[in-house]
């Protein structure tokens, strides 16, 4: 046990003689300047408390061990190794010995490490006994030991130690409510103990007990009640609680009942309604702002349904906001606010405006509040003010918080399949927006967000697509490792729905411009299948436009005066008919749309041999290299792109001057119906349950081991993720460099790239020296200035917080729900709930509502076997107790004492029936019984064989309250 | 409950640890980092909360000292706060002015002191005069025993006066709590 490195040296005298005191060793510690110089210190000084700990002296021990308690708890030094020295000292019969030792032992002991503390058992033991000889400077470490660091075992051994003292009856004893402490530890490690310990501490609450000692209690009973998972068995002292409720002018005490009551009114409707005046009162008067708090907490937790206590409260509310001086008050006014439910928004309508100045508050904590607040008043009248002003906002907030409201509008947004959502149009630009933040991290979520609404909802694809190309054709937003996973999303989008884009070949550009290869592997991937399916596309339409042509050519010649724009509305007509089935469930709008953008097609004639010519020179100089990449996803996408190149070049597209014999090559028609076939079925939304109802084919056992496998594909094979789930980090430092030169080659590239869209770029000069280098996605903002974004904030409508029923200007569009409800959050309301905590208020139960010594024929085995191990007299105690509680309800203590001493008559006259009573009421156990004794005492039973069946409910503790 | 008390001084030193859940010595190392972190970071006019891993942790700057404790999330904030000006006006009626080094020099009695209050992480004495007299009880208990023993009392060093800041100084208008 002892240091082993320091076992060469013995201590000796002149060890003991010129000892350093703790003040010397501090005042090195002090007068050492630098971080080595004080390590130095601090490693001789316990170079000589491991030797001097060891003298058989006991004074030279006991600094020792002070210098090392020293250090261990202000400099973090592990003391474990000493903690049998500490358990040494603790016989010494002079005073500061044991003292020492127990400081010592309460700062370095926990219960996870103290496997030497049962060797101290009888020592604790005998500074705990009540004798003349023994000083309560003695006791009270001990008892602060054994809260702090009790085994269960030792836990047990000692809890009928604490009997003397808790129950002593003298006025002042110190010690009483540190035993009363204590013995909330003690049960809270070990809930065996219950039957010994509860009852005393019950008997502390009581009004002759020493107020130190029922403000202890108070708080034991509030941890406790707070703890178990189920606080019924607390429900019976609920007129005791009531009476410190009403009585009490010690304002910690009340705090910890009113926490108490919180607990207990979800369980028993009438314990609200009768707190409701007292705490209202407290409300009015108290001048403790931290009561008043309090009292609000449990108005909003439990009286919601008294509404003047909830008005009371909201006005309380309104004066901690009011309060400029105290931003703990503001804070936790806007913490309380948040606990009211959707069903008192109103509370939140008072306080709009000092709820919105919050959001500029230099403090995070209430900024954060503000907008948790903010986000509950969402409604779909007035989602789209709100959203635009915080994205507005978080443009200038710090990026923290810019990032937190960014996550706060996405999710309440997205919130159940985008119910607060109108205005989809007006959404997806917003989500283009959000990505413009200068600290944007939240790509994750946006990019399941712009996938998922294009899926979801038909209407939102045309500005969908406008906002990816948006974000694609920008080569700032390229090189922002948070973007890559919204350019993948605004890529999939510019694929799966190019019909809407009004122009495919800016697409495609975009898609393939020189600094792509800043993109992680797997975003590549995606945008490479991307330009597959705009080429498609644009190769299906262009033919059709040619089939068109043709058609228009013979309607000019059979109808002379039909115009261009005749000819271009049959093109509509046509290509909308059969170019995609999909289009043919559409509305009239869709179809307008289509006849729309194949006239701005026409106009700006897209596809034209040339284009079409040029657009596949462009792929096949850009894919051309991805196909040696090294990447497994990207150079199998680039090479099923080139071969569609390959198979177009292949047929006599190039070789015929004639447009319109194109048309009569089998091949070509071929080719258009398979690429109309591979990408005309509509991808929709998948339900997360949707693998369940797949029925297993027969045959087919799904359990079935799958370690032949292991076998066939060896050890190298299964890897097949590390390749393309590159970290973004890495992928800059080692991707970029390697592809930058295959992939792009030619600067020649970006230099026309450059020439195009000068726009993105930087000045030539400065851009040359650094040519991968990203720039900031937005110019970075001066830090948030807070004077004028109030104003900013302020000028949010007045009304906008409120849910006026506006008009929609337009339908809401279809968003495709499954039926199941994906999306629907199904939060988890059950708490789990730790065994021991059962046990514990199982135990409680036990000592607080057993009144039967012979166990009944509805008990089951595991009351049996708590019933048997009580003694018999313990039980009547108990039971008295219990009694008394039933007899001091809210009824009797309204009409004064006076009933008390009936009451004691009434229980005495109940023992002795209740053995002759048992037998008939186990009979009519489901019966009313007649006189309300019966009625109680059948309650009574009920409540105790509760938890073996069901949850007792409110009718079962009726009695005890009325 | 109360999980820990700290004391942290604005150097980041740290002059007091209580713990009254169980941390192992390397999750105490951790936390008092962490914490002091943030704590330290945070500027005047802020609240005296910092939501924490689930937790609350409540301080109040005394002079140079930070005092902290750690709480559930559904305990009272402003409890917490009383409880510390609580501790702290002990402490000043003990030391008389009770600055820094009186704390550095006494870590023992800021302790003892300390656990007449707290108990368990529960509020145990609410009452100053009640504190003060069990602590000067003890007090006279150990040194007589001491004086019986014979045994060399520890001199008490006497601090620079430059150094002995009140900690009271800027003390806060209190809130009526009994």
């Amino acid at each position: 046990m002892a240091a082993t490195s320091a076992s060469s040296s013995s201590p000796s005298l002149i060890d003991t003689l010129f000892q350093r005191s703790l003040d010397d060793v501090i005042r090195v510690l002090r007068s050492s300047s630098s971080a080595a110089l004080e390590a130095a210190a601090i490693a001789r000084a316990l170079d000589e408390i491991r030797r001097e700990i060891r003298s058989p002296d006991l004074d030279t021990k006991v600094v020792a061990l002070q210098k090392l308690t020293y250090l261990a708890s202000l400099h973090h030094f592990d003391m474990s190794w000493a903690a049998f020295h500490a358990l040494e000292l603790l016989p010494s019969t002079s005073l500061p010995h044991p003292r020492a030792a127990y400081l010592a032992a309460s700062l370095s002991f926990h219960p996870s490490s103290t496997d030497l503390l049962p060797l101290a058992t009888h020592q604790l033991r005998k500074h705990l006994a009540p004798s003349p000889s023994n000083s309560p400077a003695l006791a009270a470490p001990a008892l602060h030991l054994l809260a702090l660091a009790s085994s269960p075992d030792l836990a047990r051994h000692l809890a009928p130690d604490l009997l003397p003292i808790l129950s002593s009856q003298s006025s002042s004893n110190p010690l009483r409510p540190k035993a009363v402490a204590t013995a909330l530890r003690t049960l809270a490690v070990c809930p065996d103990t219950a039957p010994v310990l509860f009852k005393p501490l019950v008997e502390c609450l009581s009004l002759s007990s020493d107020p130190r000692a029922v403000s202890a209690a108070i708080g034991a009973f509030c941890e406790l009640a707070l703890a178990a998972p189920d606080p019924s068995p607390y429900l019976p002292l609920a007129p005791e609680f009531y009476r410190l409720l009403v009585d009490s002018r010690n304002n910690w005490v009340t705090i910890k009942v009113l926490k108490i009551f919180a607990r207990l009114a979800p369980l028993e409707p009438r314990v609200t309604a009768r707190i409701v005046d007292p705490v209202c009162q407290l409300l009015r008067c108290s001048p403790a702002k931290s009561l008043v708090f309090e009292c609000i907490r449990t108005v909003f937790s439990s009286l919601l349904d008294h509404d003047a206590a909830v008005r009371l409260a909201v006005d309380k509310i309104k004066e901690f906001l009011a309060s400029e001086a105290d931003p703990n008050l503001r804070y936790l006014g806007l913490q309380a606010l948040n606990m009211l439910g959707p069903a008192h928004s109103w509370a939140v309508e008072d306080s709009r405006e000092v709820v919105i100045q919050s959001l500029n508050d230099t403090d995070t904590n209430i900024r954060r509040e503000a907008l948790r607040l903010i986000m509950g008043m969402l409604c779909d009248s007035n989602v789209v003010d709100i959203c635009n002003m915080l994205i507005k906002y978080a443009i200038k907030s710090d990026p923290e918080f810019a990032n937190e409201i960014l996550d706060a509008v996405l999710s309440t947004c997205g919130r159940n399949v985008y119910e607060l959502i109108v205005d989809f149009d007006w959404y997806v630009s917003l989500l283009g927006e959000m990505v413009r933040n200068p600290h944007f991290a939240k790509g994750d979520e946006i990019e399941r967000q712009l996938v998922d609404v294009g899926l979801r909802v038909r209407d939102a694809r045309p500005e969908l697509i406008r906002v990816a190309r948006n974000l694609l054709i920008d080569p700032a937003l390229l090189g922002n490792p948070f973007l890559c996973r919204v350019l993948s999303a605004a890529a999939w989008v510019s694929g799966e729905y190019v019909e809407f884009s009004r122009n495919p070949l800016e697409l495609v550009e975009a898609l393939l411009q020189p600094r792509i290869n800043l993109l992680p592997p797997f975003v590549r991937a995606v945008y490479v299948q991307a330009v597959f399916k705009i080429l498609a596309y644009s190769f299906i339409s262009f033919i059709e436009q040619i089939q068109a042509g043709e058609l228009l050519a013979i309607g000019n010649s059979l109808n002379q005066r039909g115009g261009k724009q005749e000819g271009s509305d049959l093109v509509a007509a046509k290509s909308s008919s059969d170019q995609n089935n999909a289009f043919e469930l559409e509305d009239g709008v869709a179809t307008a749309d289509k006849a729309i953008l194949f006239d701005s097609i026409e106009k700006q004639e897209t596809f034209k041999h040339e284009s079409i010519s040029c657009l596949l020179n462009l792929i096949e100089t850009v894919v051309g290299p991805l196909s040696e990449c090294g990447e497994v996803e990207v150079q199998e996408r680039a090479r099923n792109v080139l071969g569609l190149i390959l198979i177009i070049r292949g047929t006599q597209f190039w070789n015929i001057e004639e447009e319109h014999e194109l048309t009569r090559d089998n091949k070509i028609t071929k080719i258009v119906e398979l690429m109309e076939a591979s990408f005309s079925e509509e991808l929709g939304p998948v339900s997360t349950n949707a693998q369940k109802r797949v029925s297993v084919p027969e045959g087919l056992i799904l359990n079935e081991n799958l370690s032949d496998l292991l076998d066939i594909l060896g050890d190298d094979d299964i890897n097949p993720c590390a390749s393309v789930s590159f970290s973004f980090r890495n992928h800059h430092s080692t991707e970029t460099n390697q592809d930058s030169a295959s992939a792009i080659g030619p600067n020649s590239l970006l230099a026309e790239h450059r020439k195009r869209h000068g726009l993105y770029y930087l000045p030539m000069d400065k851009d040359k020296s650094e040519s991968n280098d990203y720039p900031c996605a937005n110019e970075p903002l001066l830090p948030v200035s807070h004077g004028e974004d109030t104003e900013d904030i302020v000028k949010l409508p007045a009304q906008s917080l409120i849910p006026e029923k506006a008009k929609p200007t337009k339908p809401r569009p279809v968003v495709i729900r499954l039926d199941e409800g994906d999306g629907v959050s199904r939060s988890n309301l059950s708490t789990a709930k730790e065994s021991k905590d059962d046990m514990l208020s199982g135990a409680i139960r036990d000592v607080l509502l057993r009144n039967e010594k012979k166990p009944s024929s509805t008990h089951k085995t595991s009351s049996d076997r708590t019933s048997q191990r009580r003694e018999n007299d313990a039980s009547e105690n108990s039971e008295l107790i219990s009694q008394q509680k039933e007899s001091n309800s809210f009824g009797d203590r309204e009409h004064g004492n006076s009933s008390s001493r009936k009451s004691r008559h009434h229980h005495k006259e109940r023992i002795e029936s209740s053995g002759q009573n048992r037998d008939n009421e186990e009979k009519s156990h489901r019966h009313s019984a007649k006189s309300s004794r019966h009625h109680r005492r059948h309650k009574h039973r009920q409540r105790e064989d509760a938890p073996l069946d069901i949850v007792p409910q409110s009718p079962v503790i009726q009695d005890f309250l009325l | 409950m109360i999980h820990f008390v700290l004391l942290i001084s604005r150097q980041g030193k740290v002059r007091l640890t209580k713990w009254y859940s169980t941390y192992s010595q390397k999750e105490r190392t951790k936390v008092i980092r962490e914490l002091s972190g943030l704590i330290l970071a945070r500027g005047p006019k802020l609240s005296n909360f910092i939501e924490w891993r689930g937790y609350k942790v409540v301080y109040r700057r005394y002079a140079s000292l930070y005092f902290c404790m750690c709480i559930d999330a559904d305990d009272n904030e402003l409890e917490i706060l009383e409880i510390i000006h609580h501790f702290v006006e002990i402490l000043d009626r003990y030391f008389g002015s009770v600055c820094e080094l009186d704390l550095i020099f006494n870590f023992h009695k800021a302790y003892y002191i300390l656990d007449e209050i707290l108990i368990a992480g529960e509020l145990q004495e609410s009452s100053k005069k009640t504190v003060a007299r069990l602590i000067a009880a003890q007090d006279s208990l150990v040194e007589a025993a001491k004086e019986q023993a014979s045994s060399v009392s520890n001199m008490i060093a006497q601090c620079v006066a430059a150094h002995c800041r009140p900690l009271l100084d800027n003390r806060v208008e209190e809130r009526g709590c009994s």
